[in-house]
């Protein structure tokens, strides 16, 4: 008997899972005085479902859904706020709610990014901000999955241990580094080229921050591409080098990818270290955007065009390596 | 193409764990060898050292007269077939089986027309531009086997390349491998602890126990002469039955003992086996092969060679049929036959309370044997083997 209406419940969970179209009416119907329904149910033969499996199946339906897009929408509302008040002058920003627009679509214009355009501030910054994140993502993925085939597949004394102190460094916080680095920064003066303030010791500083994560995940990753492959790697006449430029590398493409992203993010996003290490020719977009609010009191027209170019990159950067993540990269590799 | 030859080599693990011990093989130029053993025998630490893939802790490994010790696998010249196939998954067949060729940076042209030929003898043509992902097992395989054909290299090394197809397609692949074996003449070494794979295919057969050789001959010597009670006990399926017995009797009219029950032998089986006289009076292990009995019904058998039991069990094959039964005589019980039933996945039944020792016997299909019939059973006498009791080793 609690067989049957175990089974019965899952089966009313099971139409109100697939029933989207027709809401909760199907999930109404009573399943026991169905005994149809439940004779149909026996064939498809319903097994019992654990409770996990049923939230699992309740999270696929029209209502959960609603409430998804819902949060989302709320979620996404201060950021359509600000392309909104992008798109508006100054004086109808300080007048009324960005929300207004709805009502005067013909308060929109393009000025505000014409004038960001022609803000040298901010466009020096925009570059500044590329000519950090780039070099930064690069040499962190490059370094990172170079030492993470070694700490995964390179045997060497002290191997462990040294992976060991990598996950260390993991816990330690940047604004431990802050202090001794602009001391040590400072002290670097290479024929008029002085570290401190440079667009490379930023970058250098992103970088070491970056690789303790970095190597952490392409570690775990490489570790889980089957030994055999590399071993045929080997027979096939491959070097280290070779194994891991066309074996490993191309195999991590899911991790890589991810890192990337991350990395880029985090640096594209990054304000303290450029606050700290970088000077007014070198400073990066976040930097330049803080300064204008400091001059101009709330100059929202530079404000939100600004933060909004800022935003543009990651988004541009996410769609495009979003096609690396791919499941099953190993599929059909070993049996 | 070259000879390979192990001298003397033994791997022990940084653990103190040793695999092999003093293996000593010589693989002629072009010939089949096939390792053989249960799981856990060290026969794929001996191939994966000639590969290359792990350190020779004793010994020496030569390829071609040339030592490789210490020369890394990219440099041995050899190609390794894995069980689990291990191939590059981003990389289509034909990047696959021409990946070797590239990195000694042939011309793309020539690892074209290679590859072009190598999927041509394995029917792979109409697959070259796939991923291994969208292959099906069998396709795998070959992709492997192309792998290392295509390199034409000094020797091919396989590690139960077979185990992960089901039977049909494992039949099918045991045959084209012996085949392109044949055609390319290349040095061979196969680890199988599947022993059909190993008498069907090997030039010679080499049966490993717990790291330590114990025969290599050609398959039907393997089978005829055993060395010793694992070979003889691992090599035949169903495997030899095997009875502790009494040699009774004197030089001119010898006979054995086995659970109460007398088997007069041929004379000419102690002219063969000139060491049987030695054990005239002892104790011996007898080895019976399941086809050397027959259904006494069925033929003209003479007195003396017949054993009696109950039939426990009777599988008709088809072309022949099994006859499970037992017999009153103590059970072998040693170093070799707990290790042959540990591989088998059962229990040696060490103390019973009255000595039984079960049996297979293969009959003539025109049987009419049934289960519960009392048997009587026609043994061929002059084809028993006989094994020492304590050193397992065959009697000649």
């Amino acid at each position: 008997m609690t067989e049957s209406t175990e089974s019965d419940s899952a089966g009313s969970v099971d139409a109100a899972g697939t029933g989207v179209a027709t809401g909760g009416a199907a999930a109404k119907v009573p399943a026991a005085a169905d005994p149809e329904g439940r004779a149909a149910r026996g064939v498809s033969g319903a097994p019992r479902r654990s409770v996990a499996s049923r939230i699992v199946n309740r999270l696929g339906g029209g209502a959960v859904q609603i409430a998804l897009i819902l949060i989302a929408v709320v979620w996404l509302v201060p950021t359509i706020g600000l392309f909104i008040a992008s798109l508006r002058g100054q004086a109808d920003n300080t007048e009324s709610g960005w929300w207004k627009v709805f009502t005067k679509p013909t308060e929109l214009t393009l000025k505000n990014y014409t004038d960001v355009m022609s803000n040298d501030d901010m466009t020096t910054g925009f570059v500044n901000t590329v000519l950090i994140t780039v070099p930064t993502t690069v040499l962190v993925v490059v370094i990172a999955s170079l030492a993470a085939y070694a700490f995964a597949w390179i045997e060497f004394p002290g191997r462990d241990w040294l992976f060991l102190g990598v996950v260390g460094l993991l816990v330690v916080p940047i604004q431990v580094g802050l202090i001794p680095i602009a001391k040590l920064y400072g002290g670097i003066e290479i024929g008029g080229f002085k570290m401190f303030g440079s667009i490379a010791g930023v970058v250098l500083f992103h970088v070491a921050y970056g690789l303790p994560f970095a190597i952490f995940l392409l570690r775990n990753y490489f570790a889980g591409i089957p030994r055999a492959l590399l071993e045929a790697a080997r027979m096939d006449g491959g070097t280290e080098w070779t194994i891991f430029r066309r074996v490993i590398f191309p195999l991590g493409g899911p991790a890589i990818a991810s890192l990337s992203i991350f990395q880029f993010l985090w640096v594209w996003n990054d304000m303290l270290i450029a606050l700290i290490f970088a000077n007014r020719d070198s400073q990066p977009l976040t930097v330049a955007i803080q300064q204008q609010v400091r001059q101009f009191g709330s100059n929202i027209d530079i404000i939100a065009p600004g933060a909004f170019l800022s935003l543009v990159v990651p988004l541009a950067v996410f769609f495009a390596f979003q096609r690396y993540f791919v499941q099953g990269v190993l599929a059909g590799s070993v049996k | 193409m070259a000879e390979v030859a192990l001298t003397g080599v033994g791997k022990v693990y940084p653990d103190g764990t040793r695999a092999v011990t003093d293996l000593n093989l010589a693989i002629a130029d072009g010939e089949f060898l096939v390792l053989v053993g249960p799981s856990g025998c060290g026969k794929t630490t001996a191939l994966r050292m000639v590969a290359g893939l792990e350190e020779i802790s004793e010994g020496e490994v030569t390829i071609g007269n040339r030592v490789v010790n210490r020369i890394p696998s990219r440099d041995r010249d050899v190609a390794m077939v894995f069980q689990s196939y291990a191939l590059y998954p981003h990389l289509s067949v034909r990047d696959n089986i021409g990946f070797g060729l590239s990195l000694r940076k042939l011309p793309k042209a020539e690892i074209r027309a290679k590859v072009d030929q190598a999927a041509e003898i394995l029917g792979l043509t109409d697959h070259l531009n796939r991923k291994p992902r969208n292959l099906s097992g069998g396709q795998r395989q070959r992709v492997a086997m192309g792998r290392a054909i295509v390199r034409e290299p000094q020797a091919f090394l396989m590690d139960e390349p077979l185990s992960n197809l089901d039977a049909k397609l494992r039949v099918q692949m045991r045959a084209e491998i012996a085949r392109i074996q044949r055609d390319l003449g290349v040095t061979t070494i196969y680890v199988t602890h599947d022993q059909t794979e190993a008498m069907t295919l090997g030039d010679r057969v080499a049966v490993m126990k717990k790291g330590e050789l114990q025969q290599v001959a050609p398959p039907q010597e393997l089978y005829d002469r055993p060395a010793n009670l694992f070979v003889a006990g691992f090599i035949g399926s169903p495997a030899m039955n095997l009875l502790q017995g009494t040699l009774t009797g004197d030089a001119a009219n010898p006979r054995i003992e086995v659970g109460g029950q007398t088997l007069t032998l041929p004379g000419e089986v102690l002219a063969d086996r000139e060491g049987l006289r030695a054990y005239l009076g002892k104790s011996v292990v007898v080895g019976i092969r399941p086809e050397d009995m027959e259904d006494a019904e069925l033929i003209d058998a003479a007195d003396g060679a017949r054993l009696t039991s109950t039939a426990e069990l009777v599988e008709a094959m088809g072309s022949d049929v099994l006859v499970h039964f037992a017999v009153e005589a103590a059970q072998v019980v040693t170093e070799d036959t707990k290790e042959l039933a540990r591989d088998a996945g059962t229990d040696v039944l060490g103390s019973l309370d009255a000595p039984r020792t079960d049996m297979v016997a293969r009959f003539s299909p025109r049987t009419r044997v049934k289960v519960g019939d009392p048997l009587d059973i026609h043994v061929d006498t002059g084809r028993l083997h006989f094994f020492d009791p304590e050193s397992g080793a065959s009697i000649w």
